[in-house]
């Protein structure tokens, strides 16, 4: 990997551009991470030199991690998260995150980097399936609170039998709560998508929390290629003053949503703050849709637009639904479409009906039971399309999703081995 | 810095109410208050929907008093009748989830001391005893163990009083409360020997029958916690609606409840005993040096 970014650098002298002054711990001045350099967001995604490496999807979060100036990340054990978090914990002990801990669990983690993000700090934790949902009364409250955080997700099963196997179906939930949700397809993705956020939640007209969630092993444990920019180079800090709502750190007028009697008591003055609050966050929600534009290439990623089957797909189904869209090509001689799904909140819903206004079948793949993903495509699609929507194929459970099953779905006179 | 925020703009001066000027210009900030100064300042909570008669409302704005440094507090609480007076406050109050405070103060504080090396910035954890006993048990036992630098002060009222009086970890054994129709089965948890098994740095026990001394047990609780490590305070706060207790016999009720089980107490750490001695060397702390590391006195 290029040691520098194609500019100066400038060895052990600080280079933060805005906020808090920074100073590298004592052991870790000299080191190469206090000689790490800010740049613009810009510079980072879209022009540094990146050079090609072979990583797993932890490898490649923990890489976004080194690059993305955080100050504060709260860990939890669980599987198939923790080599994740174990590797952010090896950034501490280098100096490129300033502050770590293992918590108690995931309620008191989520709820510790709701009191970090409220202090101001750039603030990171990741979990998995169980965790997620252990954590989720915290996690629902993030966005009401317009806490900037940055929540990885590694799916895993969350229902009985217990497994630790891939399964999204914790997405249902986490979908619902005012959180902005990325699905990543795979270790590139996970990469840029979880740098991305950190921008992206603390932009003024966002303040929200993003959650970037990956299928769990298929892509945490497997590697893959990134392309990556130099490790010299981090984003620029967190300015908690120029956010939707100030930090608690009693250095300014604190924001009341918390604190006055008559919004917590039953009234019609709490009703009204309630439901004109939560239409913001959703508001702040939509608002951060030219951001995903901008840094992330859009909601949506089309293959083959226009075709008469189109596959929508998000996170690893994208992968095998490519595939299969391939095979189709190559030995059926057919054109089939695919929607990927790069953002599940806010939700693509116009990107879809243009993208699939000529369309004749829709199929929706998922790895879950429960099919949350079909649900939100017939909602976005209901009165905009004639097309046949069908639910699957799906699988759970950590069964894998082989393209023929995705094919005999295209193909139903057609007969796949699978 | 932060007690800026609360200056006046000059235009704006002559349409602020008596009550902000006056706590502008009248307020606590910058000076150690003290409790026999009551009615000579304005109180950072003076207005509040407590019930009548409530002790811990007492206790609250004792707690204000105590603190060391208003304007570069944090307060964290939770669901119960005490934060309906804490956000009355004009300090910064976090409200959050069920039972999150210890494991939202831990992050806030570190965040805090990161940002703000050089200002101290103190947290304060102000919640019931359902609230830190029961569903926070957790957070507030692992704050304790991993030695996160702030305060706990639990408002014991013994029950839980915003929902209509149930019973709670630390109501009396024996006690027929909702939840408890049979009287309660087993013994009020012994948070202090909790307290004391995770070598919390300094621990009370205290009842706001001694004003001047809930005062200064805060502002050593808060100064002890800038410095050395976790402290907590665990208050008696009656409910005189879910015990029935006649508003004019509230401090009465306290009194006789300190007599004979709540006594005063107070136990701290070698290191937080030097350090307190290390801010007013002419004046040692009190309390009996004993071989052991920790000092009791009981009233």
């Amino acid at each position: 990997m290029a040691d520098s970014a194609g500019v100066e650098v400038k060895p052990g002298t600080t280079t933060e551009t805005a906020g808090a002054p920074q100073v590298a711990p004592k052991e870790t001045q000299g080191s190469e991470a206090s000689r790490q350099r800010v740049v613009s967001p810009e510079y980072m995604f879209f022009e540094a030199p990146r050079e090609r490496a072979f990583i797993t999807g932890s490898e490649a979060a923990k890489e976004a991690i080194r690059r993305a100036n955080v100050d504060v990340a709260i860990s939890y054990p669980i599987t198939p998260q923790s080599e994740t978090m174990q590797q952010v914990g090896a950034l501490w002990a280098e100096g490129y995150v300033k502050e770590y801990y293992r918590g108690e669990e995931e309620f008191g983690v989520m709820s510790a980097i709701a009191g970090s993000s409220r202090s101001g700090a750039r603030s990171l934790t990741a979990t998995a399936g169980p965790g997620l949902m252990r954590g989720m009364e915290v996690v629902a409250s993030w966005p009401g609170g317009r806490m900037p955080l940055v929540l990885l997700i590694m799916c895993r099963v969350i229902n009985a039998p217990l497994s630790i196997q891939p399964d999204n179906a914790e997405l249902a939930y986490l979908i619902n709560t005012g959180n902005i949700v990325f699905h990543a397809e795979n270790q590139q993705d996970f990469f840029d998508f979880a740098l991305k956020a950190f921008v992206i939640s603390e932009r003024p007209e966002v303040t929200l929390p993003v959650a970037v969630a990956v299928d769990g092993f298929f892509v945490t444990h497997a590697r893959g290629y990134v392309m990556l920019p130099p490790k010299d180079i981090k984003l620029p800090p967190r300015d908690p003053y120029h956010e939707a709502i100030p930090a608690m750190d009693n250095e300014n007028p604190p924001a009341r949503i918390s604190r006055d009697a008559p919004i917590q008591k039953s009234n019609f003055i709490s009703y009204h703050v309630h439901a004109s609050w939560q239409q913001e966050v959703w508001a702040a929600v939509e608002r951060s849709r030219k951001y995903i534009d901008k840094y992330m290439g859009g909601l949506v990623e089309v293959v083959n637009p226009g075709a008469d089957t189109i596959v929508v797909a998000s996170g690893s189904a994208v992968s095998q639904s490519r595939e299969a869209v391939r095979q189709a090509e190559e030995d059926l001689g057919e054109r089939i479409g695919l929607v990927k799904v790069r953002s599940l909140r806010p939700f693509p819903t116009r990107e879809l009906r243009e993208a699939c206004k000529n369309a004749k079948r829709i199929l929706v793949p998922e790895f879950n039971c429960v099919g949350w993903l079909y649900r939100d495509v017939c909602a976005a699609l209901y009165g905009h399309s004639k097309a046949e929507i069908i639910p699957g194929p799906r699988v759970f459970g950590g069964i894998s999703l082989p393209t023929e099953m995705i094919l005999q779905y295209i193909f139903p006179d057609k007969k796949f081995a699978f | 810095m932060s007690f800026d925020n609360l200056k006046m703009s000059p235009a704006l001066e002559k349409y602020m109410t008596k009550e902000y000027r006056d706590l502008v210009e009248r307020g606590p900030y910058g000076k150690q208050k003290k409790v026999s100064e009551m009615g000579t300042f304005k109180e950072i909570l003076e207005e509040h929907p407590m019930c009548a008669g409530c002790a811990m409302t007492l206790f609250i704005r004792l707690t204000m008093i105590g603190l060391p440094s208003p304007e570069h507090t944090i307060l964290v609480g939770t669901a119960g009748c005490g934060r309906l007076a804490l956000t009355q406050s004009s300090i910064p109050f976090i409200y959050g989830n069920y039972g999150d405070t210890n494991a939202v103060a831990s992050g806030l504080k570190r965040g805090l001391a990161m940002r703000f090396p050089d200002q101290p910035k103190d947290v304060v954890v102000m919640a019931g005893d359902g609230g830190l006993a029961d569903i926070g048990f957790s957070a507030v036992m692992h704050s304790w163990f991993r030695k996160e630098k702030f305060t706990t002060i639990m408002l014991d009222n013994e029950v839980y009083g915003n929902t209509g009086g149930q019973e709670s970890g630390m109501t009396e054994k024996g006690s027929i409360l909702k939840m408890a129709p049979k009287g309660k089965l087993f013994e009020k948890m012994d948070m202090i020997g909790l307290a004391k098994t995770a070598n919390v740095a300094y621990i009370a026990r205290v009842v706001p029958t001694n004003p001047t001394r809930v005062a200064s047990t805060i502002r050593k609780a808060v100064l002890i916690a800038r410095e050395i490590g976790p402290t907590f305070i665990q208050a008696y706060t009656s409910c005189n609606i879910e015990y029935a207790i006649p508003t004019p016999k509230v401090l009465d009720d306290a009194k006789e409840v300190e007599t004979s089980r709540y006594g005063f107490m107070e136990i701290m750490s070698d290191e937080a005993r030097e350090f307190l001695e290390s801010l007013e060397p002419a004046k040692k702390a009190k309390g009996k040096k004993s071989e052991s590391e920790e000092t009791v006195t009981a009233s």
